[in-house]
């Protein structure tokens, strides 16, 4: 996986002990945590995915590394330079598309090469990337004659001429369907291996963080902290209904406790036999899980308390090949 | 591979004749309809030519003759073009929009005609029939066209005048928040000032009435594009500004790439409030100060209780007024094309 640095094009990412807070909605004196001592470190081309329920902080950690909100404390650095305000290295793909309307999707695609004023030597790059997002036919079009994926694609693409260091992405392809969805997801990792651009990609699919990323980072709310961090230890590339893939899954979803109504469904005849049996159910469920389990399991961070930096660095250390995180400790 | 599009292409055609033969011939209830658009007009005119004629026995002979070919090239015309329309499917379509609104203009004339010449109903002087006033547009034509050239040279200079600076303006209050604090507060307490009020001051302040005349005029459309160019702009949505931010954009970009046409929409509200101010400017302003243009021809023909002359100037300011209020519209479908289908276009 990190074989071929010679080609990156990402940069890494530190986040040390970032909190932001929101003024309370109800009253004008309180303040809500949205990101309570957050620290993430991602190693050069790295692909780390964000799980969490709603609220708990996603979005604004993303906007926080793009430089749009300005953390209340912590450090952000990128590379060796600390983050300071938004720039065409941070891409970030946003939850809605937000195309602007008055361009046609060939201009909101080149909209970055205007921004950077580069659009004479890079021109030749529009039609590649609208070729990659399957647009060609559409380049004339307004983005209200869009769909809600194929704005979304738009999105990704204008995001991707940049050619950032580090690619933010916030639940990206959530408004796909599924078929379109897993072609993205394809597309996207191309990208990502043939550049090796650091990626931060928020998701509320399972299948698609454990698909793509080589990290899980679970994000908890009131206030939004890092719960913990699974390490997809998988080779690539991944198939989506390997028996590894569907333990890992199930692995996650109890760490996220929906795992128990799942199974119990499953397993015909002891559906409402006893409450009891929800604590447990993988046993029955899975009977080889022994012989598979440590190989993720033991390369796992669990439930770390509010300053994860110490379970961090124990992770690192486990998988041994991420040096900006080890860094974090000294 | 030639042959298979012939013979894709056969039916095709074959069934298009069908069905272009069953709306003509096959509904007897369409081809009526069609035939009551194509009619509209000539009866009308001919309706009119005849009241005309009848009414019209003791009129000076100039002003009958005039009228008479007037709406004869009305009836020749509706005629040539229901001819036309058979080979020409866009006129067919402009006619099928167009007679109902041409007829009832015919009839109204036609009205205007009765009740003045015929019955009598309106006292004189101030009512002239239809025939006099398209005579009168006739006989002073040289005067007209200058008057309505002077109005136009003065009507652009002010307006252009005043809508660049309002851009300005504008764009500043909406964007900077210094600009806001100094000149929100000048907007609200000038702006609301009608700018015709201004004249007596202006007349007084600049040494040629032509000069306050724009200076005017320009005052009039700075105001309602100033306040609509400004709040176009601080509405932006931040998300396009965020999005503009993460993509590399400078300050430049952001006003002028992202603010200023997402304000467009805005902006031509602002245009068209304008727009309508400074014709009510300028018509105030020629009659009062300066000694040419429509606003005066009215003024002047009114002094000589010549109102045939009154009439023909209005109708020549209604033409004019209302051809740069559609070349305004079209200017706005031409830069808010993206809207199409966003808002009731
Ligand atoms: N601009 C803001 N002003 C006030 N509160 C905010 C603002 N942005 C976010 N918050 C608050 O911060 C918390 C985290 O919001 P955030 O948008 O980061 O959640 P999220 O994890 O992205 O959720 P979702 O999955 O629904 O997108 C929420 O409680 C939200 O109300
Ligand atoms: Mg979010």
């Amino acid at each position: 996986m990190s074989a071929s640095v010679a080609t990156t094009e990402g940069s890494s990412l530190r986040i040390l002990g970032v909190s932001k807070d929101f003024p309370a909605p109800d009253n004008p004196l309180a303040r809500v945590l949205a990101l309570n001592a957050v620290s993430l470190s991602l190693a050069a081309g790295e692909l780390v995915s964000i799980v969490g329920p709603s609220g708990c902080g996603k979005s604004t950690l993303l906007r926080v590394i793009a430089g749009l909100d300005s953390p209340n404390s912590g450090e952000l650095w990128i590379g060796d330079e600390p983050i300071s305000g938004p720039n065409a290295e941070r891409g970030l793909v946003f939850q809605d598309p937000n195309l602007f309307p008055w361009l046609t999707v060939r201009r909101n695609i080149q909209a970055g090469l205007v921004a950077r004023g580069v659009l004479q030597e890079k021109r030749h790059e529009v039609d590649e990337f609208m070729r990659l997002v399957g647009l060609a036919a559409f380049a004339n079009a307004f983005p209200h004659h869009l769909s809600g994926g194929m704005a979304q694609r738009v999105a990704l693409a204008r995001a991707l001429i940049n050619h950032p260091k580090v690619l933010l992405l916030d639940e990206p392809l959530g408004a796909l369907d599924a078929f379109t969805r897993m072609r993205m997801q394809d597309e996207v990792l191309r990208l990502w291996q043939a550049r090796r651009t650091t990626m931060l990609l928020v998701t509320h699919d399972i299948d698609e963080a454990i698909y793509m990323s080589d990290r899980i980072v679970i994000m908890t709310p009131s206030p939004g902290r890092i719960d913990q961090t699974i390490v997809v230890a998988l080779d690539r590339p991944r198939q989506r209904s390997s028996p590894e893939f569907l333990r890992l899954r199930a692995d996650i979803l109890e760490q996220l406790h929906f795992a128990g109504n799942a199974i119990r469904d499953r397993s015909p005849g002891v559906g409402d036999s006893s409450s009891g049996e929800n604590q447990k159910p993988p046993q029955d469920a899975k009977p080889e899980e022994p012989d598979l389990a440590p190989q993720y399991t033991e390369s796992r961070t669990v439930r770390s308390p509010a300053p994860p930096s110490e379970p961090l660095d124990a992770q690192v250390a486990i998988i041994g090949r991420d040096p900006a995180g080890s860094s974090l400790g000294g | 591979m030639n042959t298979s599009v012939q013979q894709t292409h056969e039916p095709v055609q074959m069934s298009e004749e069908k069905v272009a033969r069953a709306g003509s011939i096959g509904s007897p209830a369409a081809s009526r309809a069609r035939a009551r658009t194509l009619l509209a007009i000539p009866v009308a005119a001919s309706v009119a030519l005849a009241v005309h004629l009848g009414v019209s026995k003791n009129q000076p002979l100039p002003e009958t003759h005039s009228y008479s070919v007037f709406l004869g090239i009305i009836l020749g015309s509706a005629g040539v073009a229901a001819v036309a329309q058979s080979f020409w499917s866009h006129l067919r379509r402009w006619m099928r929009h167009m007679c109902p609104i041409i007829a009832a203009a015919v009839w109204l004339l036609c009205f205007w005609e009765v009740i003045t010449s015929g019955l009598r109903l309106l006292p004189l002087p101030y009512f002239p029939s239809p025939a006099a006033v398209v005579q009168s547009l006739i006989d002073d034509r040289r005067m007209l066209f200058d008057s309505t050239c002077n109005s136009l040279i003065l009507l652009l200079s002010g307006y252009l005048l005043g809508l660049a600076v309002a851009l300005v303006t504008g764009v500043s209050i909406g964007w900077f928040n210094q600009a806001r604090y100094w000149g929100m507060p000048l907007l609200k307490v000038v702006g609301p000032i009608p700018a015709t009020a201004w004249i007596p001051l202006a007349m007084v302040l600049s040494p040629a009435p032509r000069f306050s005349a724009v200076g005017i005029i320009a005052l009039a459309v700075w105001f309602p594009v100033t306040m609509l160019t400004a709040s176009g702009i601080s509405n932006t949505r931040a998300s396009y500004l965020d999005v503009a931010r993460t993509l590399g954009g400078g300050r430049t970009y952001l006003i002028f790439r992202v603010a200023i046409p997402g304000a467009m929409p805005s902006i031509f509200i602002g245009l068209f409030m304008g727009l309508g101010a400074a014709f009510l400017t300028l018509v105030v302003a020629e009659t009062v100060g300066v000694k040419s243009g429509l606003g005066w021809y009215v003024a002047w023909a009114q002094g000589w209780a010549e109102y045939g002359k009154v009439y023909a100037a209005l109708v020549i300011m209604a033409a004019f007024f209302s051809t740069i209020m559609t070349l305004l519209f079209k200017v706005r479908d031409r830069v808010l094309v993206w809207q199409k289908g966003v808002i009731k276009w």
